[in-house]
């Protein structure tokens, strides 16, 4: 892919690298940081945007898409990654892709408490459990790191990440 | 529909007989794909027959639905049924929602409902007092709900999911006895491999 938009674009960016690589599937639960790009999903008929009640949802979701040929991802922020960690070794067991793009919370001025603990931990768990991580801390270095979180995914057949940082972001202040 | 050979039996507890159930779902299937929540349901779609079309798992729990979704919406034209237990339902009971929303008409979900869990010393569930799976699937929104306790009532859930006019959710109450372990293979990337090529052929492995 050859982004022509400029690197603020990058949830456009992603939407293309979606249907470069054949998405049919989109697993989510909603976070601000994915809103642009969940909205560019909703709008394509040849993708399956699937709102989750927990992100562990998503994780068999994708397992039965691959199992009938379809190709899909998993959207959540950082604190869901905490509401996966079992449900991975589906996809580690069966040997089977699961790209996951995570929006990080608790990870670059947060103002909210509760989001500091799996903000902090949230790369360190998907490791723990076998997952490819790679962080994309910049707009311009987004887009290519998707691109690599898909490929690694299809091609290896294996849980991967990009984490999206809150640098990029920018942290919810709530008014203070 | 034609004479089906599997007869469905109860037990001296007057419930549905685990195995006897799944056996007159999963005969002539006609290519129904089957998805096993772990434990006694993947032993239970094993002893019936294993074949590529099933999927048994050994762990993920509470996920087996939701990978029923994710199958039923890749493969539109087949049918796809989820066997699996009262403890898993429970632990992934959100997906009910998340899976009424997404009406797949191809899409039906078999509580084997024994209100125990039975591969940690037969606890009670739930169920055992009174939690109502096949209300709270309904609360959901999913159009076809139904209470199964008959060998009647389990040829009519048999009718329905082949019928495809799903999502269909049944709640099966069974007799509680623990049946001999017969496992599946227990090496995870075989077997959805192996139901890959089952629904896409040798492509499966070139995707």
């Amino acid at each position: 892919m050859q982004p022509d938009t400029s690197a603020e674009d990058w949830p456009d960016q992603i939407y293309g690298l979606l249907k470069d690589h054949g998405i049919r599937q989109v697993a989510l639960v909603p976070d601000a940081g994915h809103s642009r790009l969940i909205k560019r999903c909703l709008a394509d008929n040849d993708i399956k945007v699937v709102t989750l009640t927990t992100e562990e949802e998503g994780i068999g979701m994708l397992f039965g898409a691959w199992l009938g040929g379809e190709k899909g991802v998993l959207l959540m922020q950082s604190s869901g990654v905490g509401n996966c960690i079992n449900m991975l070794s589906v996809a580690i067991a069966h040997r089977t892709p699961l790209p996951m793009i995570v929006t990080m919370r608790g990870d670059y001025g947060e103002f909210n408490p509760f989001q500091v603990p799996m903000g902090n931990a949230t790369q360190t768990v998907l490791e723990a459990m076998g997952t490819l991580v790679k962080r994309a801390d910049s707009p311009e270095d987004i887009a290519p790191t998707v691109n690599a979180t898909l490929r690694m995914a299809f091609n290896t057949y294996r849980p991967t990440a990009t984490l999206i940082g809150q640098r990029v972001i920018g942290a919810k202040t709530f008014g203070k | 529909m034609a004479q089906l050979n599997s007869k469905i039996e109860t037990g001296a507890t007057g419930k549905l007989l685990r195995r006897t159930v799944v056996s007159a779902l999963l005969e002539d299937r006609r290519g129904m794909l089957c998805i096993a929540g772990l434990g006694a349901p993947a032993w239970d779609i094993t002893a019936a027959g294993d074949c590529p079309e099933n999927l048994p798992l050994w762990g993920g729990m509470g996920g087996a639905a939701m990978m029923g979704l994710g199958l039923a919406l890749a493969q539109p034209e087949r049918r796809v049924l989820v066997i699996t237990g009262d403890g898993e339902m429970l632990m992934g009971i959100g997906s009910l929602a998340t899976i009424a929303v997404q009406r797949p008409k191809n899409l039906s979900i078999v509580v084997l409902d024994n209100e125990h869990y039975g591969e940690t010393g037969m606890q009670e569930t739930h169920t055992h007092h009174g939690v109502d799976l096949a209300a709270m699937a309904r609360g959901a929104g999913i159009g076809d709900c139904r209470l199964v306790k008959t060998a009647e009532e389990v040829l009519a859930l048999r009718q329905a999911i082949h019928a495809g006019a799903g999502p269909l959710f049944a709640q099966v109450k069974i007799d509680e006895q623990t049946l001999p372990l017969v496992l599946p293979p227990r090496e995870a990337s075989i077997l959805q491999a192996r139901m890959r090529e089952a629904i896409m052929g040798k492509a499966a492995h070139l995707q």
